[in-house]
């Protein structure tokens, strides 16, 4: 065959048909790699819920337990903080917390079941930092006239004593509540909230 | 063999000319010593800010050798990785030393990069024909950046745990993606061992493979095109009867001599650092890492290490309040390109980028503005080579407009990293948002600036 009888579009053709078979089977074998490395079962297993007991916890006082690796603060709020949360609803971004995330039985006021304990999983909607308690209302270096809450070391977000994000600040949403049930007076179950035994 | 018969025997290697001749008649020895040493011609005018290159490979040695000790006695496991690195640093036989060299070594390598960017700035090394110099040794930028961050998360400290949890949650405010994008990076719900077991492999495989590849990319495209040099003259323009460069000298042993001088003075003040202050006042070695890390409690002031502050204080700075300011930043920008002529469909094009950013920036909360600005700003740097309209290369021949914006964008660096390693008030926020501003208006207004700056005429040979 002499050389001029080459069929060009013949051997583009064949050129692009291998190129595309060879991406496609490439993207195929990347799929267990990049699968790989989403979270295991194990991972995924150990989610347990969590019992607390809040028997010894003084009014005004904060314990951190730990559930799903995340911090989660149980506050034992005292009246007088709860009036603050009240006058605390001009100084925040989501008074109402309607685009928090909580489950709908902490949709409220005091964003919680009982409004004497706040429950809240301790890290920031912003980047994931674990805000530290200011909980007395006094002068603070953040904040002149401080009612209270918790102050983010990482990026200077604030919250309420509700856990809700103070306005202008880098944390868009109210610390998140989760799911949690109350299985005596002063026991609680973090992580489950259905009814029944 | 006939190729092989046509090489000249290697001569002036004395009693090993035989072995390098038979070498070279199956390896291109000689032709890749000449083409990268011994015959690469070099501008003659090398100054100070030429020594940079050659200590960030220098650097780039001594982090993978005192690594792979390291990784001897090192556990990536989240149950042992912090008493494995207390281990190296107390019992392993000059396991400090090591230890301290690597983590001086990070530092070193930023401060050698920027130096060796900087030498960029100044004499217009990212200017045509050197722009893929340019690009490859951005890649290598982010690539050390991502080396840095897996590396830190290694000693599972708590500025490593939470260094970690705010780097990837950067990832987690992306739109729609963010949130898999984050789990699939975590490898778990929180950071964990699984995290940590990746970042490791990450950190001693993955990234040191790819920054090799690219050492290589970024070298082979500077000697493709030839040395810049501080008056910015091609010297390739003007060649003597020899066929080389009148203004170039062989790098070997010219400035391999001249390189050998810099790595002395830079050893001396690295074995300074390593054994007289290796945490070097907590920014080379935060104090919280010497604290195990704890996933329930944040520690009360956490801070990047120093060299990823500039762009940490853009993070912070994008405010909801700031998005009004920048708003109004964008609309002046619109206006400026609405009155340069431009051709064709660059000004539809332009503004109508305008228009979408400003919708954009009230349609999407700021807490994702400020992750797409702190990216947006290491980016930038990848546009330099078409941003610079200036008719010179130097800032030698440059005029005041471009030495008072390049001065102001140095000075803006340092305090918005100064600012980064600091806890958040009022003031710094402020400082850092007008930060923020200049240091976006370096780039932005470059091709503006940079046209209208007045020139001096650049000589037709090097000035020494």
């Amino acid at each position: 065959m002499a050389e001029n009888d080459l069929d060009e579009g013949k051997r583009r053709f064949l050129l692009t048909a291998t190129t595309v078979a060879t991406g496609v089977a490439a993207t195929a074998a990347a799929v267990p790699f990049v699968a790989s490395m989403m979270p295991s079962e194990r991972a995924k297993a150990a989610g347990a819920p969590v019992e607390v007991d809040v028997s010894r916890l003084e009014p005004g006082q904060r314990m951190i337990v730990e559930w799903r690796g995340k911090p989660v603060w149980v506050v034992r709020r005292t009246p007088e903080m709860l009036n603050t949360i009240k006058a605390d609803d001009d100084r925040v971004a989501d008074p109402e917390s309607k685009r928090s995330v909580q489950p709908p039985y902490a949709k409220n006021e005091f964003r919680a079941a009982k409004p004497e304990y706040l429950v809240l999983v301790g890290i920031c909607t912003h980047l994931g930092c674990s805000p530290v308690d200011r909980l007395q209302a006094q002068p603070e270096p953040f904040a002149a006239d401080w009612h209270g809450g918790f102050y983010c070391p990482c990026h200077g977000s604030l919250f309420d004593l509700a856990g809700r994000v103070y306005k202008n600040k880098p944390a868009p949403d109210n610390l998140v509540v989760p799911p949690y049930k109350f299985v005596s007076d002063t026991t609680l179950v973090i992580g489950d909230d259905t009814k029944g035994a | 063999m006939a190729a092989t018969q046509n090489k000249q025997p290697v001569t002036g290697a004395g009693p090993l000319n035989g072995l390098l001749t038979w070498v070279d008649q199956r390896f291109p020895l000689i032709s890749l010593w000449k083409e990268h040493a011994a015959e690469y011609y070099a501008p003659k005018n090398f100054n100070f800010w030429y020594y940079f290159g050659s200590l960030a490979m220098l650097v780039l040695v001594i982090q993978i050798v005192t690594g792979i000790f390291l990784v001897m006695h090192y556990k990536p496991d989240a149950a042992q990785a912090f008493a494995s690195v207390e281990y190296i640093m107390r019992d392993v036989p000059f396991g400090w030393l090591i230890r301290y060299m690597h983590s001086t070594g990070a530092s070193a390598f930023f401060i050698v990069i920027y130096l060796h960017m900087f030498r960029g700035l100044l004499y217009g090394s990212y200017r045509a024909p050197r722009e893929l110099i340019w690009i490859f040794g951005m890649v290598i930028y982010l690539m050390l950046m991502a080396e840095a961050f897996f590396g830190y998360l290694l000693p599972w400290g708590q500025m490593s745990y939470w260094g970690a949890q705010v780097i990837v949650n950067l990832f987690d405010a992306l739109p729609l993606i963010g949130p898999d994008l984050a789990l699939w990076i975590r490898g778990d719900f929180v950071v964990s061992d699984a995290t940590l077991n990746r970042f490791f492999a990450f950190h001693v495989i993955a990234i040191p493979l790819v920054l090799l590849g690219l050492v290589a990319a970024h070298l082979m495209a500077l000697h493709e095109v030839g040395s810049n040099n501080p008056d910015g003259v091609e010297i390739k323009k003007n060649l003597g009867p020899d066929g080389h460069p009148v203004d170039g000298i062989p790098f070997h042993p010219y400035y391999t001599v001249k390189d050998t001088l810099g790595v002395m003075v830079f050893l001396a003040l690295f074995a300074i650092a390593m054994f007289f202050m290796p945490e070097m006042g907590g920014y080379f070695l935060e104090y919280n890492n010497f604290v195990p890390a704890d996933p329930l409690k944040t520690p009360n002031h956490i801070a990047p290490v120093w060299y990823f502050t500039p762009y940490y204080s853009i993070l912070r700075a994008t405010t909801a309040e700031f998005m009004y300011v920048l708003a109004a930043a964008v609309f002046a920008y619109g206006v400026l390109i609405w009155r340069t002529p431009l051709r064709g469909k660059g000004k539809a094009i332009a503004l109508a980028g305008v228009i979408a950013v400003i919708v954009a920036f009230f349609a999407v909360e700021a807490k994702v503005w400020g992750v797409v600005f702190m990216g947006v700003s290491v980016m930038i740097f990848f546009l330099l080579p078409w941003l610079d309209q200036s008719p010179v290369k130097s800032i030698r021949y440059k005029g005041t407009l471009v030495r008072t914006a390049l001065t102001l964008f140095v000075i803006v660096f340092l305090v918005l990293g100064y600012f980064g390693t600091q806890p958040v008030t009022d003031v710094g926020t402020r400082i850092s948002q007008v930060g923020t501003l200049l240091y976006f208006s370096f780039f932005l207004l470059m091709p503006w600036y940079s046209r209208m700056d007045k020139v001096k005429p650049v000589p037709e040979r090097v000035t020494g």
